[in-house]
């Protein structure tokens, strides 16, 4: 019955909105389905399941074999999906009595089996499955499966159901593969903890906190060290005998997206700092690395235009060595001549900004207005790197937002425990008599704020389109963000990061709102 | 002698389907002097008519949900399978199967005979008699789900799905969207034939023909009013509603809810995932495809008539099977069980 359960568990995982729904049906997973569908399922949640799939065309023949050209064309024209056509299509055959196949069997037979015999291999499974798993096997063997969950979050439901730190799992993640039966042993107390034996391996990121004014008090400015906090993605470097891999915040393999740094990881290291994309010495607009980071295998005209490079900011392993429990300071000389020594290429390491009191570092903060730094970074100087967010050792000193006074223009419900209120919210500024919506904000707002906004939306609806409400162009919002930039895919020629409603102004009428000409003019070219 | 074709004696007006000889209306869409109403769905029960035709529940909850003045000027109860002849026609109500009290109208002139099914289905619903096919000359069907994607699952495997995340998320309260005649009554029905004896929440909206349904005979167990004061009753438990209130704020008193909604459309997944629905129940009070067909097979007409819905591919299929279908197009049906409902229409 395992493709049954899966294909269940699929399809509760995209229905599920919430992130502790989704941990729940994952910790049922793995509590209730055995091995080693149980691990091939995991494989398949975090992305590691590499499948010999075959091509839509073969499901295509198949469907068409068995059911009628025009009813097969006005169902797939009511369904839109194409697979999902076929998982609701297929005629059941009363009297393929066979019990429906494993989901280890699945895999296991689509490696095994030849080009040529592959039809009918699948048709087979269809004729025994239910909808909703003929779904999941077409979805699985064209290569299409879309799962609802992240690698981490399935990490994650693996760590509370076992009771063992996700930190612990992540180190010994990469030296384990699908169906992951010795994980497993090791996870329920009866076998031994896996050896990571030097494949490359991910290791938990030192995460800081935002830095309220209360603990700003608190802070003497010798214990502290200050660097500038980049507005790029951040990234684990990892390198040695083993292999290099770039690791996300969370632990993805971010590798392929960045072949152009690939020649420089010749090191055996594990390093910690920030992925930027740098032109001329200038960092560029995150909007420029993000397109780089949606490619998996970005063309070398992309690579020559966005050139990639590493900003290092720490160091956790140099060789066989673990810095981790060295104090920062320590760490950084590390750093400093790990990098003297090695000079690997499209890397420098983020400077230290010297200061000798917290007020001529509030100074500074409030100088920087590139729209590539996004605050400081207040590091102190006695503390090991710590994996998570552990407060008082790091914190992020985010410079104060820019805000604009903006017209609510639509609203859109919300979703898990927000669908109920209209609580993404598009925005607009003047261009001459016209509004032009430049963003979206859903947060910010308090819940007395947001059942106040739901309110004046429903009172104030002009159209309904699906699930969006336009509204009286009456209501002003002053919207906070981080940084403005232009953007040639917006079509009123700017994208904001980080929007959120800072405040109502009700006492403002919506024709004293900001003119767009405003916002541009506050932009760096 | 030869009987005339139904095509002679039976024609579409503006305000519905026409028997000639009998001077009657079969579901009209406006008021009319005479009509055969085959069920209370609002759809096919509309206000106002002059004599009104119905079976006795089709009656009663008519004057439940439009008043007594507007169930028609006269009203006239008749069993299941009892003859009345009108101006020489001979008129028969048969089970549909679909709601309490849903018939099908049988009508038979000079040797010709017609059946229009109103809305149906085949499953077994412990809640109302089952579908009795009759042969006939024309048979007047719906094709809501006249597409072989439509295969309705065993309601008590999907009831089942809904046990399942009960008992998986044990402090939400699941709230099924559905809609307040027959739905809501079936799918409380279905929970007590899967054991589930709680008290069963409900929304305001589906009390009234609930308790019209326990006083006509149908026993659906302990029922509470889903209000604020009732709030301790929700942790763990289903709480049904109309398909309109699971998103709304009537149901941010209920224990981070889980959003259901008990639909035939569910079995289509963008269907389902644009309402923002977290568990899509596949559970319909009307025919799937294969019992269209089989339904269509078995009382043997030579030709099939469909008021609305999918007509397209069921003419198609029907062809194949040597049966001549032809679309009505007759509007107003089909459209009304909702409003603002995630899912659409049954
Ligand atoms: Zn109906
Ligand atoms: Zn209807």
């Amino acid at each position: 019955m395992s493709v049954k359960l899966f294909a269940s568990l699929l399809e509760s995982l995209v229905y599920t909105p919430s992130r502790n729904g989704k941990l729940r049906l994952l910790r049922h997973w793995f509590a209730t389905a055995p091995d080693p569908d149980r691990g091939v399922g995991l494989a398949a949640l975090a992305g590691e399941l590499a499948l010999k799939t075959a091509k839509p065309a073969l499901v295509r023949d198949l469907v068409a074999g068995r059911t009628d050209p025009t009813l097969l064309a006005l169902s797939h024209d009511y369904v839109g999906d194409f697979a999902e056509t076929v998982a609701l299509i297929w005629p059941e055959r009363p009297g393929a009595n066979q019990p429906p196949p494993g989901l280890a069997e699945v895999v296991e037979l689509l490696e095994l089996t030849s080009k040529a015999d592959l039809p009918e291999l699948i048709a087979s499974w269809l004729d025994v499955l239910d909808a909703s798993a003929r779904f999941a096997l077409i979805k699985l063997v064209t290569g299409g499966l879309r799962v609802g969950a992240s690698a981490r979050l399935a990490k994650t439901a693996l760590a509370e159901w076992s009771g063992t730190a996700l930190d612990e799992i992540e180190e010994v993640w990469h030296g384990v593969a699908p169906p992951y039966i010795p994980l497993f042993r090791w996870l329920e107390g009866k076998g031994p903890r896996p050896d990571p034996n030097g494949a490359p391996v991910f290791r938990p990121l030192m995460l800081a906190h935002p830095l309220e004014e209360k603990d700003f008090a608190a802070l003497h400015a010798a214990d502290w060290r200050a660097e500038w906090k980049w507005d790029g993605i951040r990234v684990q470097v990892t390198s040695g005998p083993g292999g290099a891999r770039l690791w996300s915040r969370g632990g993805e393999d971010v590798s392929a997206s960045f072949p152009d740094l690939a020649p420089s990881l010749t090191f055996h290291a594990v390093l910690d700092g920030e992925l930027l994309v740098v032109r001329e010495g200038e960092v560029a607009p995150f909007a420029d690395l993000q397109q780089r980071l949606n490619r998996k295998a970005p063309g070398a005209k992309l690579q020559q235009q966005h050139p990639a490079m590493i900003r290092l900011y720490d160091i956790l392993m140099d060789g066989e060595e673990d810095l981790r429990s060295l104090p920062f300071d320590a760490r950084r000389a590390r750093l400093e001549a790990w990098f003297a020594r090695e000079r690997p290429p499209l890397m420098d390491v983020s400077p230290l900004i010297p200061f000798s009191s917290m007020e001529e570092l509030a100074a500074i903060r409030d100088g920087a207005r590139a729209a590539s730094i996004e605050g400081l970074m207040l590091k102190r100087a006695d503390s090991a790197y710590v994996p998570g967010r552990v407060k008082g050792l790091w914190w992020k000193w985010k410079r104060d937002p820019l805000t604009i006074d903006a017209v609510l223009m639509y609203a859109q419900r919300g979703h898990g425990k927000r669908s109920s209120f209209y609580s993404d919210f598009t925005f607009g500024l003047w261009r001459g008599e016209e509004l032009v919506p430049i963003g979206k904000a859903y947060s910010g707002y308090t819940d007395e704020e947001l059942l106040w906004l739901d309110r004046w939306i429903r009172n104030n609806t002009t159209a309904r389109f699906g699930p969006v409400r336009e509204v009286e162009k009456e209501l002003v919002l002053e919207v906070a963000f981080d940084a403005a930039q232009r953007s040639g895919r917006h079509k009123s020629g700017v994208a904001l990061r980080f929007p959120r409603i800072a405040r109502i102004r009700r006492d403002k009428p919506a024709s004293e709102a900001d003119r767009l000409e405003t916002l541009m003019a506050t932009i760096p070219d | 002698m030869l009987s005339p074709h139904p095509e002679t004696w039976l024609c579409t007006r503006p305000e519905g389907l026409y028997c000639k000889p009998g001077d009657f209306f079969v579901d009209p869409v406006r008021p009319v002097p005479r009509a055969v109403i085959t069920h209370g769905h609002s759809d096919h029960a509309r206000p106002d008519h002059g004599a009104v035709l119905a079976t006795h529940e089709t009656l009663v909850i008519m004057r439940a949900r439009m008043g007594k003045d507007r169930a028609g000027r006269v009203q006239q109860e008749i069993p299941y399978g009892e003859v009345l002849e009108i101006n020489g026609v001979r008129v028969t109500l048969r089970p549909a199967g679909h709601v309490l009290g849903s018939a099908q109208v049988v009508m038979e002139w000079k040797g010709s005979r017609a059946v229009v099914s109103g809305d149906y289905k085949r499953r077994s619903d412990p809640t109302c008699a089952p579908f009795e096919p009759v042969p006939c000359d024309v048979f007047v069907t719906e094709a809501t789900f006249a597409l072989p994607v439509f295969r309705h699952p065993d309601p008590a495997e999907e009831i089942g799905k809904l046990l399942h995340s009960v008992a998986l998320f044990p402090e939400r309260t699941h709230v099924i969207g559905c809609y307040a005649l027959g739905k809501a009554q079936r799918l409380i029905a279905l929970l007590r034939e899967a054991g589930w004896d709680r008290p069963v929440p409900l929304h305001g909206a589906l009390m009234k023909l609930c308790r019209l349904y326990e006083e006509l005979g149908v026993p659906l167990g302990p029922l509470e009013p889903a209000t604020v004061a009732n709030k301790a009753l929700f942790v763990g438990n289903i709480v049904l509603a109309p398909p309109s209130a699971i998103q709304d704020r009537w149901a941010r008193r209920l224990a981070e809810p889980v959003p259901c909604l008990a639909s035939g459309w569910m079995r289509v997944r963008q269907r389902a995932r644009q309402g923002g629905v977290e568990l899509p129940l596949v559970i319909s009070d009307h025919a799937d495809w294969d019992e269209l067909l089989d339904t269509c097979a078995e009382v043997q007409a030579p030709e099939i008539w469909i008021t609305h819905g999918r007509d397209e591919a069921l003419i198609h299929a029907l062809a194949q099977r040597g049966q001549r279908g032809r679309a009505l197009h007759l509007v107003g049906l089909g459209d009304d069980e909702i409003e603002d409902e995630p899912g659409g229409g049954e």
